[in-house]
């Protein structure tokens, strides 16, 4: 009599799972990859550029196709004051709803404002460039420049005279677009401060402002340097509402109120029109150059989040 | 029970009821505390004990749908009065948490200095002073002279929960509310703030909630046992361990719930 067959097997292999897991793997290697490549073929193209003009690319201003000379200060240096611009406007602001939103409003108000904060972020940067044309210029023109100029002409900051697209309107656009990431992670890294600390300063006989003060900023320091610095990578890397407020000019001026040019403009502008090999190759370095700043920025500011939240979730829901 | 015939009374609770959305957590206690005296309120978790210390200093009005009904009266004046102002009165009455909450970013002369701070207290010397003070009270001076500035987070928890007592008794409050304070310690770091508790009541009054029979026996002159949000019982800590008049509280202090 044969033994009867077994009614299931210890043995053979899982090939389901197996397979599973190589498919996932693969395609999650396939992003990192992707930096990789994009990243080498950046240097590759930019070699010819990089070969004729050296690290002087970074400091000289001469960009003139006709002669085939190329320097980038000028974008690089558009590209850091529009940022930087950008962040004096909007740190104060998104910092400022964070605390409201977490400390201040009213539990009922909380949800619908962080919501509306975060939907700037959702609008189209050409949008916000149109509306940068045709409403925030006009309004600066009439109602900004010229109390502007009145109290602060006299320094370099703000001289020359106002023709609309410039430093000053690329800022606030910009400054615009941030705020909702800034506040956003901000608000997170301050919802993970421990309600022990608002109490601890509360119970000592703190007001409400020096608990936020004393206790929880201090708490979130790192998480909301790392929010800014997020926020600083955004507006490096911005592009089309600022080309079409910021006015394009290959200049380095101290003025906010001149036109200047970005990195991530002169490539939009300009890569239709880069006829030579040399032309489409120093471009190719601008693009190189942004991708490193903004790869740096980002890095950065997700360690000091990191740093904060240990383990806590702040800041994956709004990155 | 009760107070002392010539005690002075400091703080005092009249039909005091803490909800939260509603619903009571603490309902109609009346219980004195007289001046210069350690109050144990003792009773099984969840018997409203922390929220009944938490209206002393009217910290429970922050908790999400806290309410009060009743009165809580320091030196006659109700302190739920319209015309009171909370941050001005948690000035006058310290408190120290279960979990040590020392400020992370500050050193450990700024984590004491940060009560006389918000106190409007600025001047160098005077913090200089009133810090080692603080600390020397809380019986962590000598322990930590020689780093007032290192990060308070370098400190045993016991260190730091002292440090915190300094935080708490620095600006000089009337009164000093302990909610379990030891219940995150090891047994040597419970053993000097029992200590602590007795030299305190020299200058403060104190109420400690502990769930710790045996530290309530240790540090309080009087006692008050809570069960289900309500006061079943309060005397001195001697009689109410060894004669208790409630049928709960005998049962409680003798083990056979809670």
């Amino acid at each position: 009599m044969s033994s009867p067959e077994p009614r299931w097997t210890l043995r053979g292999p899982n090939t389901g799972d197996r397979a599973y897991r190589v498919v996932l793997t693969g395609l999650a290697l396939v992003l990192p990859l992707l930096i990789l490549v994009l990243f080498a073929q950046l240097v590759v193209s930019a070699l010819p550029a990089i070969a004729k003009f050296g690290p002087s690319f970074l400091w000289t201003s001469t960009w003139d196709p006709v002669a085939e000379v190329y320097g980038a200060a000028p974008m690089i240096f558009g590209t850091l004051a529009s940022s930087f611009l950008a962040l004096l406007i909007a740190i104060p602001l998104a910092v400022g709803v964070a605390i409201f939103l977490t400390e201040f409003a009213p539990r009922w108000l909380r949800q619908p404002v962080a919501f509306l904060v975060e939907l700037l972020a959702a609008i189209p940067s050409v949008v916000y460039g149109l509306w940068g044309i045709f409403v925030l210029i006009p309004f600066l023109r009439a109602h900004v420049v010229p109390p502007l100029k009145a109290v602060l002409g006299w320094t370099p900051f703000f001289q020359g005279a106002f023709y609309g697209n410039s430093l000053l309107a690329g800022g606030i656009i910009l400054a615009i677009m941030v705020v909702p990431y800034i506040a956003a992670v901000s608000r997170e890294v301050l919802l993970a401060v421990p309600s022990s600390q608002r109490e601890a300063a509360l119970a000592m006989g703190a007001t409400r402002w020096e608990a936020v003060r004393s206790a929880v900023l201090p708490y979130g320091r790192a998480g909301i340097i790392g929010a800014i610095i997020l926020g600083l990578g955004r507006s490096l890397g911005e592009t089309m509402a600022v080309t079409m407020v910021i006015g394009n000019r290959h200049d380095i001026g101290l003025s906010a109120l001149q036109p200047a040019y970005t990195m991530a403009a002169a490539i939009a502008n300009e890569f239709t029109e880069a006829t030579t090999d040399m032309y489409l190759s120093a471009l190719f370095e601008v693009g190189l150059i942004l991708f490193i700043i903004t790869v740096a920025v980002n890095a950065l500011a997700r360690l000091l989040i990191w740093r904060v939240a240990r383990g806590a979730a702040v800041g994956s829901r709004a990155l | 029970m009760g107070p002392g015939a010539n005690a002075r009374l400091r703080l005092e609770t009249v039909r005091l009821t803490a909800l939260f959305n509603g619903q009571p957590a603490v309902r109609d206690v009346s219980l004195l505390f007289p001046a210069h005296t350690v109050t144990a309120i003792i009773g099984p978790s969840g018997c409203g004990k922390s929220t009944f210390l938490r209206c002393l200093n009217r910290m429970h009005e922050l908790s999400a749908g806290g309410t009060v009904q009743g009165q809580v009266l320091l030196d006659e004046v109700d302190i739920y009065a319209r015309d009171v102002n909370p941050v001005e009165l948690r000035r006058r009455i310290g408190m120290v948490f279960q979990r040590p909450t020392p400020f992370p970013t500050m050193s450990i002369y700024d984590n004491v200095a940060a009560g006389l701070r918000v106190n409007g207290r600025r001047s160098r010397s005077d913090l200089d002073t009133a810090v080692e003070r603080a600390l020397g009270q809380a019986a962590l001076w000598d322990e930590v002279r020689d780093r007032l500035h290192t990060s308070a987070l370098e400190l045993s928890g016991g260190q730091q929960q002292r440090l915190c007592i300094a935080r708490a008794i620095a600006p000089q409050p009337e009164i000093l509310l302990l909610d379990e304070p030891t219940a995150s310690l090891d047994p040597a770091g419970t053993q000097r703030i029992e200590e602590l508790c007795h030299a305190l009541k020299r200058h403060y009054t104190i109420v400690i909630v502990t769930h710790n029979l045996q530290q309530a026996a240790r540090v309080s002159d009087y006692t008050a046992f809570f069960y289900l949000g309500r006061m079943i019982e309060v005397g001195r800590t001697g009689e109410l361990f060894t004669k208790p008049q409630v049928e709960q509280t005998e049962a409680y202090i003798t083990g056979r719930f809670g």
